[in-house]
Protein backbone atom coordinates (compact mmCIF):
# COMPACT_ATOMS: atom_id res chain seq x y z
CA UNK A 1 0.00 0.00 0.00
CA UNK A 2 1.09 3.37 -0.50
CA UNK A 3 0.68 6.21 1.60
CA UNK A 4 -0.17 9.26 0.02
CA UNK A 5 2.32 12.02 0.94
CA UNK A 6 0.87 15.55 0.58
CA UNK A 7 3.72 17.38 -0.59
CA UNK A 8 3.70 14.97 -3.87
CA UNK A 9 0.10 14.74 -4.15
CA UNK A 10 0.40 19.02 -4.79
CA UNK A 11 2.66 18.27 -6.86
CA UNK A 12 0.85 15.16 -8.95
CA UNK A 13 -2.19 17.20 -8.97
CA UNK A 14 -0.41 19.83 -10.77
CA UNK A 15 1.35 17.42 -13.14
CA UNK A 16 -2.20 16.61 -13.75
CA UNK A 17 -3.80 20.03 -14.55
CA UNK A 18 -0.88 20.67 -16.35
CA UNK A 19 -1.24 17.65 -18.78
CA UNK A 20 -5.54 18.24 -19.51
CA UNK A 21 -6.35 17.98 -22.80
CA UNK A 22 -7.64 21.67 -24.04
CA UNK A 23 -10.09 20.42 -26.25
CA UNK A 24 -13.89 20.27 -25.91
CA UNK A 25 -13.09 17.31 -23.63
CA UNK A 26 -11.93 19.64 -20.87
CA UNK A 27 -15.72 21.76 -20.74
CA UNK A 28 -18.38 20.01 -18.56
CA UNK A 29 -21.35 19.39 -20.72
CA UNK A 30 -24.00 21.88 -20.71
CA UNK A 31 -26.88 21.04 -19.03
CA UNK A 32 -30.34 22.36 -20.48
CA UNK A 33 -32.59 22.93 -17.93
CA UNK A 34 -35.62 20.85 -17.70
CA UNK A 35 -38.36 23.92 -19.12
CA UNK A 36 -37.28 24.87 -22.66
CA UNK A 37 -37.35 28.59 -22.22
CA UNK A 38 -38.08 28.92 -26.04
CA UNK A 39 -40.23 32.14 -26.78
CA UNK A 40 -41.43 34.68 -24.46
CA UNK A 41 -43.70 34.11 -21.55
CA UNK A 42 -46.69 35.38 -23.66
CA UNK A 43 -45.98 32.57 -26.43
CA UNK A 44 -46.38 29.95 -23.65
CA UNK A 45 -49.59 31.27 -22.52
CA UNK A 46 -51.32 32.69 -25.24
CA UNK A 47 -52.63 29.61 -27.00
CA UNK A 48 -53.97 28.29 -24.18
CA UNK A 49 -55.50 31.40 -23.36
CA UNK A 50 -56.99 31.29 -26.56
CA UNK A 51 -58.00 27.93 -26.97
CA UNK A 52 -60.03 28.61 -23.55
CA UNK A 53 -62.01 31.37 -25.12
CA UNK A 54 -62.70 29.03 -27.87
CA UNK A 55 -64.25 26.34 -25.24
CA UNK A 56 -66.06 28.94 -23.36
CA UNK A 57 -67.71 30.52 -26.80
CA UNK A 58 -68.90 27.12 -28.11
CA UNK A 59 -70.22 26.70 -24.48
CA UNK A 60 -72.75 29.91 -24.27
CA UNK A 61 -73.57 28.98 -27.96
CA UNK A 62 -74.48 25.48 -26.81
CA UNK A 63 -76.20 26.95 -23.69
CA UNK A 64 -78.20 30.19 -25.42
CA UNK A 65 -78.32 29.18 -29.63
CA UNK A 66 -78.47 24.88 -29.86
CA UNK A 67 -80.53 24.76 -26.77
CA UNK A 68 -84.12 26.16 -26.26
CA UNK A 69 -84.86 28.20 -23.22
CA UNK A 70 -87.15 25.26 -21.78
CA UNK A 71 -84.39 22.65 -22.14
CA UNK A 72 -81.24 24.97 -20.79
CA UNK A 73 -81.22 23.13 -17.51
CA UNK A 74 -79.09 20.80 -19.35
CA UNK A 75 -75.68 23.22 -19.52
CA UNK A 76 -76.34 26.09 -17.96
CA UNK A 77 -73.78 28.85 -19.32
CA UNK A 78 -71.07 29.61 -17.82
CA UNK A 79 -71.50 32.86 -15.68
CA UNK A 80 -74.49 31.03 -13.87
CA UNK A 81 -72.34 28.25 -12.97
CA UNK A 82 -69.63 31.02 -11.54
CA UNK A 83 -72.24 32.47 -10.19
CA UNK A 84 -74.56 29.45 -8.28
CA UNK A 85 -71.35 27.08 -7.39
CA UNK A 86 -68.88 29.09 -7.01
CA UNK A 87 -69.81 32.53 -5.99
CA UNK A 88 -72.77 31.47 -3.83
CA UNK A 89 -71.48 30.70 -0.47
CA UNK A 90 -74.28 28.23 0.53
CA UNK A 91 -73.01 26.48 -2.91
CA UNK A 92 -69.61 26.67 -2.64
CA UNK A 93 -69.30 25.74 1.23
CA UNK A 94 -70.91 22.19 0.51
CA UNK A 95 -68.73 22.01 -2.78
CA UNK A 96 -65.55 22.38 -0.20
CA UNK A 97 -66.72 20.20 2.15
CA UNK A 98 -67.40 17.83 -0.11
CA UNK A 99 -63.84 18.14 -1.85
CA UNK A 100 -62.04 18.15 1.89
CA UNK A 101 -63.69 14.83 2.55
CA UNK A 102 -62.55 13.68 -1.08
CA UNK A 103 -59.09 14.97 -0.47
CA UNK A 104 -58.95 13.04 2.82
CA UNK A 105 -59.67 9.98 1.59
CA UNK A 106 -57.14 10.36 -1.42
CA UNK A 107 -54.51 11.44 1.18
CA UNK A 108 -54.70 8.32 3.19
CA UNK A 109 -55.51 5.96 0.28
CA UNK A 110 -52.06 6.92 -1.27
CA UNK A 111 -50.30 7.24 1.83
CA UNK A 112 -51.66 3.40 2.26
CA UNK A 113 -50.59 2.83 -1.34
CA UNK A 114 -47.24 4.08 -1.04
CA UNK A 115 -46.31 2.23 1.74
CA UNK A 116 -47.70 -1.47 0.34
CA UNK A 117 -46.28 -0.07 -3.02
CA UNK A 118 -42.95 0.04 -1.64
CA UNK A 119 -42.78 -2.58 1.01
CA UNK A 120 -43.86 -5.13 -1.89
CA UNK A 121 -41.85 -3.75 -4.62
CA UNK A 122 -38.73 -4.31 -2.09
CA UNK A 123 -39.31 -7.47 -0.99
CA UNK A 124 -40.38 -8.97 -4.78
CA UNK A 125 -36.80 -7.23 -5.82
CA UNK A 126 -34.81 -9.48 -3.09
CA UNK A 127 -36.63 -12.62 -3.82
CA UNK A 128 -36.85 -14.21 -7.42
CA UNK A 129 -39.14 -16.56 -6.01
CA UNK A 130 -41.67 -13.86 -4.42
CA UNK A 131 -41.71 -11.70 -7.35
CA UNK A 132 -42.63 -14.75 -9.95
CA UNK A 133 -45.75 -15.95 -7.25
CA UNK A 134 -47.45 -12.26 -6.78
CA UNK A 135 -46.89 -11.25 -9.62
CA UNK A 136 -49.66 -12.78 -11.45
CA UNK A 137 -52.07 -11.99 -8.71
CA UNK A 138 -51.45 -8.25 -9.04
CA UNK A 139 -51.97 -8.18 -12.86
CA UNK A 140 -55.17 -10.20 -12.30
CA UNK A 141 -56.17 -7.63 -9.27
CA UNK A 142 -55.45 -4.38 -11.62
CA UNK A 143 -57.98 -5.98 -13.78
CA UNK A 144 -60.97 -6.85 -11.81
CA UNK A 145 -63.59 -4.06 -12.54
CA UNK A 146 -63.87 -1.90 -8.91
CA UNK A 147 -67.23 -2.03 -9.42
CA UNK A 148 -67.41 -6.02 -9.14
CA UNK A 149 -65.54 -5.36 -5.66
CA UNK A 150 -67.95 -3.03 -4.50
CA UNK A 151 -70.52 -5.17 -2.89
CA UNK A 152 -67.36 -7.28 -1.10
CA UNK A 153 -65.91 -4.28 -0.17
CA UNK A 154 -68.97 -3.04 1.76
CA UNK A 155 -69.55 -6.66 3.11
CA UNK A 156 -66.04 -6.63 5.04
CA UNK A 157 -65.75 -2.64 5.68
CA UNK A 158 -69.25 -1.40 6.07
CA UNK A 159 -70.05 1.84 3.38
CA UNK A 160 -67.57 4.64 5.95
CA UNK A 161 -64.62 6.19 5.20
CA UNK A 162 -62.80 3.10 5.48
CA UNK A 163 -64.05 1.60 2.56
CA UNK A 164 -63.28 4.71 0.32
CA UNK A 165 -60.06 4.08 1.21
CA UNK A 166 -59.78 0.53 0.63
CA UNK A 167 -60.90 1.50 -2.97
CA UNK A 168 -58.22 4.38 -3.03
CA UNK A 169 -55.82 1.90 -2.38
CA UNK A 170 -56.92 -0.97 -4.72
CA UNK A 171 -56.69 1.29 -7.55
CA UNK A 172 -53.51 3.09 -6.81
CA UNK A 173 -51.36 0.58 -5.45
CA UNK A 174 -50.18 -1.26 -8.97
CA UNK A 175 -48.76 1.54 -10.89
CA UNK A 176 -46.73 2.46 -7.62
CA UNK A 177 -45.85 -1.59 -7.30
CA UNK A 178 -44.74 -2.35 -11.11
CA UNK A 179 -42.92 1.37 -11.33
CA UNK A 180 -40.98 0.89 -8.09
CA UNK A 181 -40.25 -2.99 -8.90
CA UNK A 182 -38.75 -1.47 -12.38
CA UNK A 183 -36.72 1.04 -10.82
CA UNK A 184 -35.29 -1.04 -8.32
CA UNK A 185 -34.20 -3.33 -11.38
CA UNK A 186 -32.54 -0.42 -13.54
CA UNK A 187 -29.31 -0.26 -12.02
CA UNK A 188 -26.79 -1.13 -14.60
CA UNK A 189 -24.95 -4.18 -13.96
CA UNK A 190 -21.81 -2.78 -14.18
CA UNK A 191 -22.99 -0.62 -10.52
CA UNK A 192 -24.01 -3.72 -9.03
CA UNK A 193 -20.76 -5.21 -10.28
CA UNK A 194 -19.28 -2.32 -8.07
CA UNK A 195 -21.12 -3.41 -5.10
CA UNK A 196 -20.42 -6.73 -5.33
CA UNK A 197 -16.68 -6.51 -5.89
CA UNK A 198 -16.33 -4.49 -2.63
CA UNK A 199 -18.23 -6.67 -0.52
CA UNK A 200 -21.78 -4.48 -0.09
CA UNK A 201 -24.26 -6.50 2.26
CA UNK A 202 -27.63 -6.67 0.87
CA UNK A 203 -29.25 -3.68 2.71
CA UNK A 204 -26.14 -1.62 1.57
CA UNK A 205 -26.35 -2.56 -2.38
CA UNK A 206 -30.07 -1.59 -1.62
CA UNK A 207 -29.83 1.80 0.56
CA UNK A 208 -26.95 3.06 -1.72
CA UNK A 209 -27.94 1.66 -5.48
CA UNK A 210 -31.52 0.42 -6.15
CA UNK A 211 -33.71 3.06 -4.11
CA UNK A 212 -31.69 5.71 -5.35
CA UNK A 213 -31.89 4.12 -8.66
CA UNK A 214 -35.69 3.39 -8.33
CA UNK A 215 -36.57 7.32 -7.63
CA UNK A 216 -37.01 8.39 -11.09
CA UNK A 217 -39.55 5.31 -12.03
CA UNK A 218 -40.73 5.36 -8.45
CA UNK A 219 -42.29 9.03 -9.24
CA UNK A 220 -43.64 8.05 -12.33
CA UNK A 221 -45.36 5.61 -10.84
CA UNK A 222 -46.51 8.31 -7.77
CA UNK A 223 -47.73 10.32 -10.37
CA UNK A 224 -50.13 7.74 -12.28
CA UNK A 225 -51.41 6.61 -8.57
CA UNK A 226 -51.92 10.24 -7.16
CA UNK A 227 -54.29 11.01 -9.93
CA UNK A 228 -55.81 7.50 -9.43
CA UNK A 229 -56.37 7.65 -5.77
CA UNK A 230 -58.33 11.13 -6.50
CA UNK A 231 -60.71 8.99 -8.91
CA UNK A 232 -60.67 6.39 -6.65
CA UNK A 233 -61.82 8.61 -3.63
CA UNK A 234 -64.71 9.94 -5.50
CA UNK A 235 -65.82 6.97 -7.09
CA UNK A 236 -66.08 5.04 -3.89
CA UNK A 237 -68.17 8.20 -2.51
CA UNK A 238 -70.00 7.54 -5.25
CA UNK A 239 -70.88 4.31 -4.27
CA UNK A 240 -71.04 3.94 -1.81
CA UNK A 241 -73.33 6.76 -1.58
CA UNK A 242 -73.63 7.10 2.75
CA UNK A 243 -71.51 8.26 5.35
CA UNK A 244 -68.99 11.67 5.48
CA UNK A 245 -70.69 14.07 2.14
CA UNK A 246 -67.61 13.74 -0.38
CA UNK A 247 -67.87 14.70 -4.08
CA UNK A 248 -68.98 11.68 -5.48
CA UNK A 249 -72.28 12.03 -3.21
CA UNK A 250 -72.80 15.83 -4.23
CA UNK A 251 -72.32 14.62 -7.80
CA UNK A 252 -75.56 12.35 -7.66
CA UNK A 253 -77.41 14.76 -5.50
CA UNK A 254 -76.95 17.47 -7.88
CA UNK A 255 -78.06 15.32 -10.54
CA UNK A 256 -81.14 13.88 -9.47
CA UNK A 257 -82.16 17.77 -8.08
CA UNK A 258 -81.37 18.99 -11.31
CA UNK A 259 -78.93 21.71 -10.36
CA UNK A 260 -76.64 21.92 -13.03
CA UNK A 261 -74.63 24.88 -11.97
CA UNK A 262 -73.32 22.50 -8.70
CA UNK A 263 -73.01 19.44 -10.69
CA UNK A 264 -70.36 21.52 -13.49
CA UNK A 265 -68.55 23.29 -10.29
CA UNK A 266 -68.66 19.81 -8.71
CA UNK A 267 -66.76 18.16 -12.08
CA UNK A 268 -64.74 21.39 -12.14
CA UNK A 269 -63.36 21.11 -8.71
CA UNK A 270 -62.58 17.50 -9.02
CA UNK A 271 -60.54 17.66 -12.19
CA UNK A 272 -58.84 21.13 -10.38
CA UNK A 273 -58.26 18.31 -6.93
CA UNK A 274 -56.02 15.86 -9.85
CA UNK A 275 -54.67 18.55 -11.42
CA UNK A 276 -53.20 20.10 -8.40
CA UNK A 277 -51.91 16.63 -7.19
CA UNK A 278 -50.37 15.34 -10.31
CA UNK A 279 -48.44 19.07 -10.45
CA UNK A 280 -47.45 18.48 -6.75
CA UNK A 281 -45.88 15.37 -7.15
CA UNK A 282 -44.01 16.71 -10.40
CA UNK A 283 -42.39 19.81 -8.15
CA UNK A 284 -41.47 17.38 -5.47
CA UNK A 285 -39.61 14.86 -8.60
CA UNK A 286 -37.92 18.12 -9.86
CA UNK A 287 -36.83 18.73 -6.47
CA UNK A 288 -35.23 15.13 -5.35
CA UNK A 289 -34.34 13.94 -8.66
CA UNK A 290 -33.99 16.81 -11.07
CA UNK A 291 -30.43 17.84 -10.19
CA UNK A 292 -29.17 14.44 -10.92
CA UNK A 293 -31.73 12.79 -13.76
CA UNK A 294 -31.24 13.05 -17.30
CA UNK A 295 -34.32 11.86 -18.76
CA UNK A 296 -32.86 12.45 -22.10
CA UNK A 297 -29.47 10.39 -21.54
CA UNK A 298 -32.05 7.24 -22.43
CA UNK A 299 -33.14 8.50 -25.88
CA UNK A 300 -31.07 8.69 -29.00
CA UNK A 301 -28.73 11.50 -29.94
CA UNK A 302 -30.98 13.87 -32.58
CA UNK B 1 15.73 1.49 -2.26
CA UNK B 2 15.75 -2.09 -2.74
CA UNK B 3 15.07 -3.34 -6.17
CA UNK B 4 11.18 -5.04 -6.45
CA UNK B 5 12.48 -7.56 -9.10
CA UNK B 6 14.37 -9.83 -7.02
CA UNK B 7 12.07 -10.42 -4.09
CA UNK B 8 9.83 -11.06 -7.13
CA UNK B 9 6.29 -9.76 -5.10
CA UNK B 10 4.19 -11.30 -7.08
CA UNK B 11 0.84 -9.28 -6.40
CA UNK B 12 -1.69 -11.17 -8.80
CA UNK B 13 -0.98 -14.53 -10.95
CA UNK B 14 -3.05 -16.84 -12.80
CA UNK B 15 -2.16 -20.48 -12.58
CA UNK B 16 -3.43 -22.11 -15.80
CA UNK B 17 -6.55 -20.64 -15.68
CA UNK B 18 -9.02 -21.78 -18.54
CA UNK B 19 -13.02 -20.61 -18.47
CA UNK B 20 -16.13 -22.95 -20.43
CA UNK B 21 -19.40 -21.23 -19.63
CA UNK B 22 -22.16 -23.43 -18.92
CA UNK B 23 -23.34 -22.66 -22.36
CA UNK B 24 -20.14 -24.76 -24.00
CA UNK B 25 -18.19 -21.62 -24.69
CA UNK B 26 -15.20 -21.98 -23.85
CA UNK B 27 -13.75 -18.62 -23.29
CA UNK B 28 -10.16 -19.20 -21.78
CA UNK B 29 -7.47 -21.88 -21.86
CA UNK B 30 -4.26 -22.36 -20.15
CA UNK B 31 -3.71 -18.88 -18.95
CA UNK B 32 -0.77 -18.35 -16.81
CA UNK B 33 1.48 -15.22 -16.16
CA UNK B 34 2.18 -12.83 -12.97
CA UNK B 35 1.44 -8.93 -12.34
CA UNK B 36 4.59 -8.06 -9.33
CA UNK B 37 4.24 -4.99 -8.22
CA UNK B 38 6.15 -1.48 -10.57
CA UNK B 39 4.85 -4.10 -13.64
CA UNK B 40 2.10 -2.54 -15.84
CA UNK B 41 0.99 -5.35 -18.26
CA UNK B 42 -1.83 -4.57 -21.02
CA UNK B 43 -3.08 -8.28 -22.30
CA UNK B 44 -4.00 -7.13 -26.67
CA UNK B 45 -6.63 -9.09 -28.05
CA UNK B 46 -9.23 -9.51 -31.01
CA UNK B 47 -12.95 -8.84 -29.49
CA UNK B 48 -15.01 -10.98 -27.94
CA UNK B 49 -11.11 -12.88 -26.81
CA UNK B 50 -12.12 -13.08 -23.18
CA UNK B 51 -9.99 -10.40 -22.15
CA UNK B 52 -12.14 -8.48 -20.06
CA UNK B 53 -13.24 -12.16 -19.00
CA UNK B 54 -9.92 -12.11 -17.63
CA UNK B 55 -10.06 -9.41 -15.25
CA UNK B 56 -13.55 -10.54 -13.88
CA UNK B 57 -11.77 -13.81 -12.98
CA UNK B 58 -9.32 -12.23 -11.26
CA UNK B 59 -11.41 -10.04 -9.42
CA UNK B 60 -13.49 -13.20 -8.25
CA UNK B 61 -16.97 -11.71 -9.94
CA UNK B 62 -16.36 -14.80 -11.91
CA UNK B 63 -15.08 -17.94 -10.99
CA UNK B 64 -12.82 -19.70 -13.53
CA UNK B 65 -13.75 -23.36 -14.56
CA UNK B 66 -10.23 -24.26 -14.64
CA UNK B 67 -6.66 -23.53 -12.31
CA UNK B 68 -6.81 -20.75 -9.79
CA UNK B 69 -5.91 -16.75 -9.33
CA UNK B 70 -3.57 -15.51 -6.75
CA UNK B 71 -4.71 -12.32 -5.48
CA UNK B 72 -5.64 -10.11 -2.71
CA UNK B 73 -9.17 -9.21 -3.13
CA UNK B 74 -9.04 -6.60 -0.54
CA UNK B 75 -8.47 -3.78 -1.96
CA UNK B 76 -8.57 -4.70 -5.31
CA UNK B 77 -8.78 -1.48 -7.85
CA UNK B 78 -11.04 -2.76 -10.77
CA UNK B 79 -11.38 0.10 -13.55
CA UNK B 80 -14.73 -0.61 -15.76
CA UNK B 81 -15.34 -0.16 -19.32
CA UNK B 82 -17.82 2.56 -18.69
CA UNK B 83 -17.28 5.19 -15.65
CA UNK B 84 -20.35 3.40 -13.69
CA UNK B 85 -20.62 6.72 -11.81
CA UNK B 86 -23.93 7.04 -9.85
CA UNK B 87 -25.86 9.50 -11.14
CA UNK B 88 -27.12 10.61 -7.89
CA UNK B 89 -24.53 11.50 -6.22
CA UNK B 90 -21.93 14.49 -7.32
CA UNK B 91 -18.73 13.98 -8.15
CA UNK B 92 -16.99 14.26 -4.13
CA UNK B 93 -19.74 11.42 -3.53
CA UNK B 94 -18.89 9.43 -6.20
CA UNK B 95 -15.18 9.29 -5.38
CA UNK B 96 -16.24 8.70 -1.66
CA UNK B 97 -18.23 5.67 -2.31
CA UNK B 98 -15.71 3.01 -1.99
CA UNK B 99 -14.33 4.25 1.09
CA UNK B 100 -17.70 4.56 2.12
CA UNK B 101 -18.61 1.03 1.35
CA UNK B 102 -15.32 -0.03 3.00
CA UNK B 103 -16.44 1.38 6.29
CA UNK B 104 -13.96 4.57 6.53
CA UNK B 105 -14.79 7.48 8.54
CA UNK B 106 -16.05 10.43 6.98
CA UNK B 107 -13.30 13.16 7.61
CA UNK B 108 -10.63 10.12 6.17
CA UNK B 109 -12.87 9.57 3.76
CA UNK B 110 -13.44 12.91 2.59
CA UNK B 111 -9.79 13.56 2.51
CA UNK B 112 -8.54 10.65 0.25
CA UNK B 113 -11.47 11.91 -1.83
CA UNK B 114 -10.18 14.81 -2.26
CA UNK B 115 -6.61 13.86 -2.92
CA UNK B 116 -7.85 11.56 -5.58
CA UNK B 117 -10.12 14.46 -7.21
CA UNK B 118 -6.82 16.58 -7.60
CA UNK B 119 -4.72 14.09 -8.78
CA UNK B 120 -6.84 13.21 -12.04
CA UNK B 121 -7.52 16.87 -12.41
CA UNK B 122 -11.10 17.29 -11.59
CA UNK B 123 -10.68 19.94 -8.49
CA UNK B 124 -13.40 22.39 -9.06
CA UNK B 125 -15.61 19.75 -10.10
CA UNK B 126 -16.33 18.31 -6.83
CA UNK B 127 -20.07 19.22 -6.73
CA UNK B 128 -21.01 18.77 -10.13
CA UNK B 129 -23.35 16.01 -11.46
CA UNK B 130 -22.44 13.11 -13.84
CA UNK B 131 -24.70 14.31 -16.58
CA UNK B 132 -22.98 17.47 -16.72
CA UNK B 133 -19.40 15.43 -17.22
CA UNK B 134 -17.88 15.07 -20.54
CA UNK B 135 -16.46 11.39 -21.25
CA UNK B 136 -13.03 11.95 -20.51
CA UNK B 137 -13.80 13.53 -17.10
CA UNK B 138 -16.41 11.08 -16.52
CA UNK B 139 -13.38 8.03 -16.81
CA UNK B 140 -11.23 10.68 -14.51
CA UNK B 141 -13.91 10.61 -11.85
CA UNK B 142 -13.78 6.80 -12.45
CA UNK B 143 -10.01 6.53 -11.99
CA UNK B 144 -9.85 8.76 -8.56
CA UNK B 145 -12.88 6.53 -7.10
CA UNK B 146 -10.65 3.81 -7.50
CA UNK B 147 -7.59 5.79 -6.12
CA UNK B 148 -9.09 6.59 -2.90
CA UNK B 149 -8.45 2.48 -2.17
CA UNK B 150 -4.63 2.93 -2.57
CA UNK B 151 -4.66 -0.52 -4.06
CA UNK B 152 -1.89 -2.70 -4.65
CA UNK B 153 -3.50 -3.96 -7.50
CA UNK B 154 -5.24 -2.19 -10.53
CA UNK B 155 -7.31 -4.17 -13.15
CA UNK B 156 -8.24 -1.65 -16.14
CA UNK B 157 -11.35 -3.28 -18.62
CA UNK B 158 -10.58 -1.26 -21.61
CA UNK B 159 -11.75 1.99 -19.39
CA UNK B 160 -10.53 4.30 -22.37
CA UNK B 161 -12.38 3.09 -25.46
CA UNK B 162 -15.27 5.19 -25.46
CA UNK B 163 -13.14 8.91 -25.79
CA UNK B 164 -11.71 10.18 -28.51
CA UNK B 165 -8.31 9.60 -29.61
CA UNK B 166 -6.73 13.02 -28.20
CA UNK B 167 -8.38 12.36 -24.43
CA UNK B 168 -7.19 9.16 -24.83
CA UNK B 169 -3.75 10.09 -25.01
CA UNK B 170 -4.09 12.37 -22.09
CA UNK B 171 -5.87 9.76 -20.09
CA UNK B 172 -2.83 7.54 -20.92
CA UNK B 173 -0.32 9.82 -20.06
CA UNK B 174 -2.20 10.28 -16.83
CA UNK B 175 -2.18 7.14 -16.00
CA UNK B 176 1.31 6.19 -16.63
CA UNK B 177 1.76 8.92 -13.90
CA UNK B 178 -0.42 7.33 -11.82
CA UNK B 179 1.80 3.84 -11.99
CA UNK B 180 4.78 5.82 -11.43
CA UNK B 181 3.64 7.65 -8.43
CA UNK B 182 1.39 4.61 -6.57
CA UNK B 183 3.82 1.59 -8.15
CA UNK B 184 0.89 -0.81 -7.97
CA UNK B 185 0.43 -3.58 -10.03
CA UNK B 186 -1.48 -3.25 -13.35
CA UNK B 187 -3.17 -4.92 -15.22
CA UNK B 188 -4.38 -3.19 -18.44
CA UNK B 189 -6.77 -4.93 -21.22
CA UNK B 190 -7.47 -2.67 -24.18
CA UNK B 191 -7.30 -3.81 -28.04
CA UNK B 192 -5.55 -0.66 -29.27
CA UNK B 193 -1.67 -1.61 -29.26
CA UNK B 194 0.11 2.22 -29.68
CA UNK B 195 -1.94 2.29 -25.94
CA UNK B 196 -0.72 -1.00 -24.88
CA UNK B 197 2.76 -0.53 -25.87
CA UNK B 198 2.75 3.35 -24.87
CA UNK B 199 2.18 1.93 -20.81
CA UNK B 200 3.15 -0.96 -20.22
CA UNK B 201 6.19 -2.97 -19.16
CA UNK B 202 5.31 -5.98 -21.08
CA UNK B 203 2.23 -6.71 -23.25
CA UNK B 204 0.59 -9.73 -23.69
CA UNK B 205 -1.45 -11.03 -26.69
CA UNK B 206 -4.59 -13.50 -26.93
CA UNK B 207 -5.83 -14.84 -29.59
CA UNK B 208 -8.89 -15.44 -30.64
CA UNK B 209 -11.67 -17.35 -28.82
CA UNK B 210 -10.35 -19.77 -26.56
CA UNK B 211 -8.28 -17.09 -25.70
CA UNK B 212 -4.39 -18.36 -25.06
CA UNK B 213 -1.96 -15.76 -24.24
CA UNK B 214 0.44 -16.67 -27.72
CA UNK B 215 3.18 -13.75 -27.63
CA UNK B 216 4.48 -11.62 -25.09
CA UNK B 217 6.76 -8.60 -25.31
CA UNK B 218 9.06 -6.85 -22.89
CA UNK B 219 8.70 -2.96 -23.62
CA UNK B 220 12.25 -1.41 -22.80
CA UNK B 221 11.30 2.49 -22.85
CA UNK B 222 12.44 4.05 -19.73
CA UNK B 223 9.85 6.03 -17.40
CA UNK B 224 8.43 8.82 -17.75
CA UNK B 225 7.07 8.48 -21.25
CA UNK B 226 7.09 11.34 -23.54
CA UNK B 227 3.74 11.39 -25.82
CA UNK B 228 6.42 11.70 -28.53
CA UNK B 229 7.68 8.03 -27.94
CA UNK B 230 4.65 7.44 -30.13
CA UNK B 231 6.20 8.61 -32.90
CA UNK B 232 9.73 6.68 -32.41
CA UNK B 233 10.98 4.57 -34.58
CA UNK B 234 11.79 2.01 -31.96
CA UNK B 235 7.58 2.06 -30.53
CA UNK B 236 6.82 1.94 -34.21
CA UNK B 237 8.67 -1.48 -34.81
CA UNK B 238 7.32 -2.78 -31.61
CA UNK B 239 3.83 -1.82 -32.31
CA UNK B 240 4.42 -3.33 -36.06
CA UNK B 241 5.60 -6.75 -34.30
CA UNK B 242 2.73 -7.01 -31.92
CA UNK B 243 -0.04 -6.74 -34.78
CA UNK B 244 1.53 -9.35 -36.44
CA UNK B 245 1.25 -11.50 -33.47
CA UNK B 246 -1.99 -10.08 -33.11
CA UNK B 247 -3.12 -11.01 -36.67
CA UNK B 248 -1.24 -14.62 -36.24
CA UNK B 249 -3.39 -15.48 -33.17
CA UNK B 250 -6.82 -13.96 -35.02
CA UNK B 251 -6.36 -16.25 -37.65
Amino acid sequence: MTTVDPQTVESGSDRARASLPKGRDDQPVEVRSSSTKSGSLAASFLPPLFFGSVLIGVWYFISYVLLEESKRFLLRPPHQVLNNAFLDWEALSELLGGLWSSTKVAAVGLAIAIAIGLFLATIMSQTKIIERALFPYLVTLQAVPILALVPMIVFWFGSGQTSRVVVCVIIAVFPLIVNTLFGLHSAEKGMHDLFTLHHASRFTRLRKLMFPAALPAMFAGLRISAGLSVIGAIVGDFFFGRGEVGIGQLVTKYANQLQGEELIGAVILSSALGVAVFLLFTKLQDLIVGKWYDAGSAQPPT
Amino acid sequence: MFSLSDIAVRSLSFDDIGMTFPDGTETLRNISFDVSREEFVTVVGPSGCGKSTLLKIASGLLEPTAGRVNVDRDRLGYVFQDATLLPWRTVMGNVELLAELHAVDATTRRKLAQEAIDLVGLTGFENHYPKSLSGGMKMRASLARTLTLEPPVFLFDEPFGAVDEITREHLNDETQQLFLREGFAGLFITHSITEAVFMSTRVLVMSARPGRIVAEYDIPFDYPRHPDLRFDPEFARLSGEISHALRGGHS
